[in-house]
C-alpha cells in the first residue's frame, strides 16, 4: 500500500523541480521541501522546508507524517563545544511574519523506519502539522546525497 | 552539653570543608575533561591501526610526508554528516589537481555498522580523493583520542546515534596540527586553510 502510493506520486515526478512548488495553509508558505537520497532503507532519511508565516500571530510545526517512513520526527543538530548531537525537537516555532529554514546543520525532519530506499528523482508527501494552521501535505523531492538544496529561481 | 555543641561545632566544620573539597573536585574534573583546551597530537605521536573502505590497513605514520585532513562521522547520520561529505567534495574540487597532495579521511565513528563495505557503498556519492576508515571500535578510540575528539554513543528509540567532534582537522605534511575548520565558522575561511597546508 506504502508502495504504491510512492509508486503513484513518482508517475507525477515528470513535473520539473517538485522542491521549487510553493504551498499555502492560511498565512503559512511552505517551500522548497526536498530530501537526500539514502543508500538502502535501513539508514534514516533526512527532510528539510522551509516555511513562512506571514500572519501577525505565531505558529508552530509540531509534527510530521509520510508514507515513506514509517518513525519520522523533528531533530535538531545542535553543535555545542565542537560536538554534534541530534536532540528531539517538540516542536519548530514559526513566529508571525519570519521564515523558519529547516535545512543542512539546523532544524531538520528525521525519517526512521524508510519503508523504501530514497532515490534520487523520488517524490513522496510528508504532511505536516501546525499547532494553529492545522494541516498540509507537501510533496518532497529526493535530490542527490551530496545536495545541499534545491535549486529554485527564487532560491536565497 | 559543652561537648554536643562541639561534636555539632565538628560536624558542621567537616562538612563545610567536604563541601568545599568536593566543589573543588568538581571544578577541576570539569576543567580536567574539557578537551576542548587540548589540541590534536602530531600524527607521529598517534597511534591506530584502522582499515580503508578500500580494504587496505592505515596507520598515522602512513600520512606523514602530505598533509592531511580529516573528520569524523557516520553514514547513519542524515544531517551532519552527507553535509560535511557534500562540503568538503566541493572544497576538493574547487581546489583541483592541488588538492591530490592532500590526504583526505572520513574516520566513521560507528564502526559496528560502518564496515568496510557500507563505507565503500557510501563514498561511492562524494569525491574519490576521500578515505573513509573503520576497524575494531578500540582503534576507533585511539584514533579519537589522538585527535583528542569526542565521540558518544547515544540510545534512541530503540536504536541508538552517535554523538560525535564536528570539526574538520587539518595537519602539515610533517604531522604537526595547523587548524580546525569548525561546523558552524563561515565556510569563505575553509579554502584558504587547507591551502595553508599545501604550501
Amino acid at each position: 500500500m506504502k508502495s504504491l502510493i510512492l509508486s503513484a506520486l513518482l508517475a507525477l515526478s515528470a513535473t520539473p523541480v517538485l522542491a521549487c512548488e510553493t504551498f499555502t495553509l492560511g498565512d503559512l508558505t511552505i517551500e522548497h521541501a526536498w530530501s537526500r537520497a539514502t543508500i538502502g532503507a535501513d539508514r534514516p532519511g533526512v527532510f528539510y522546508v522551509e516555511i513562512t508565516n506571514n500572519g501577525s500571530t505565531d505558529d508552530a510545526l509540531i509534527g510530521i507524517a509520510t508514507p515513506a517512513a514509517g518513525m519520522p520526527m523533528l531533530h535538531e543538530t545542535v553543535v555545542t563545544d565542537g560536538i554534534a548531537s541530534m536532540p528531539h525537537a517538540m516542536s519548530i516555532l514559526v513566529p508571525a511574519g519570519q521564515t523558519v529554514e529547516m535545512a543542512p546543520g539546523g532544524y531538520h525532519g528525521m525519517l526512521m523506519g524508510l519503508t523504501a530506499t530514497l532515490a534520487e528523482g523520488d517524490i513522496f508527501p510528508v504532511t505536516l502539522t501546525f499547532q494553529n494552521a492545522g494541516e498540509v501535505v507537501v510533496n518532497v523531492e529526493v535530490l542527490s546525497l551530496r545536495a545541499e538544496g534545491p535549486d529554485c529561481d527564487d532560491a536565497n | 552539653m559543652r561537648r554536643r555543641q562541639l561534636i555539632l561545632g565538628l560536624g558542621g566544620a567537616s562538612a563545610a570543608l567536604a563541601f568545599t573539597l568536593g566543589l573543588g573536585w568538581w571544578q577541576s574534573r570539569n576543567r580536567v575533561q574539557s578537551p576542548a583546551a587540548l589540541l590534536p597530537l602530531p600524527i607521529g605521536e598517534m597511534d591506530f591501526a584502522l582499515t580503508n573502505h578500500r580494504g587496505e590497513p592505515v596507520r598515522p605514520a602512513d600520512w606523514i610526508g602530505r598533509p592531511t585532513m580529516a573528520f569524523f562521522g557516520f553514514t547513519w547520520c542524515p544531517d551532519v554528516c552527507p553535509t560535511t561529505l557534500s562540503e568538503i567534495s566541493g572544497w576538493l574540487e574547487q581546489l583541483g589537481p592541488d588538492a591530490d597532495r592532500l590526504n583526505t579521511v572520513f574516520i566513521t565513528v560507528d564502526p559496528e555498522r560502518d564496515t568496510q563495505q557500507v563505507l565503500a557503498d557510501y563514498l561511492a556519492n562524494f569525491d574519490p580523493r576521500i578515505t573513509g576508515l573503520t576497524g575494531p571500535l578500540a582503534e576507533v578510540e585511539r584514533a579519537v583520542a589522538g585527535f583528542r575528539a569526542r565521540i558518544e554513543k547515544v540510545p534512541r528509540d530503540g536504536d541508538y546515534t552517535m554523538d560525535h567532534t564536528a570539526g574538520v582537522f587539518l595537519f602539515r605534511a610533517d604531522g604537526r596540527f595547523a587548524s580546525i575548520i569548525d561546523y558552524h565558522e563561515d565556510r569563505r575561511f575553509a579554502l584558504p586553510k587547507i591551502r595553508r597546508v599545501l604550501t
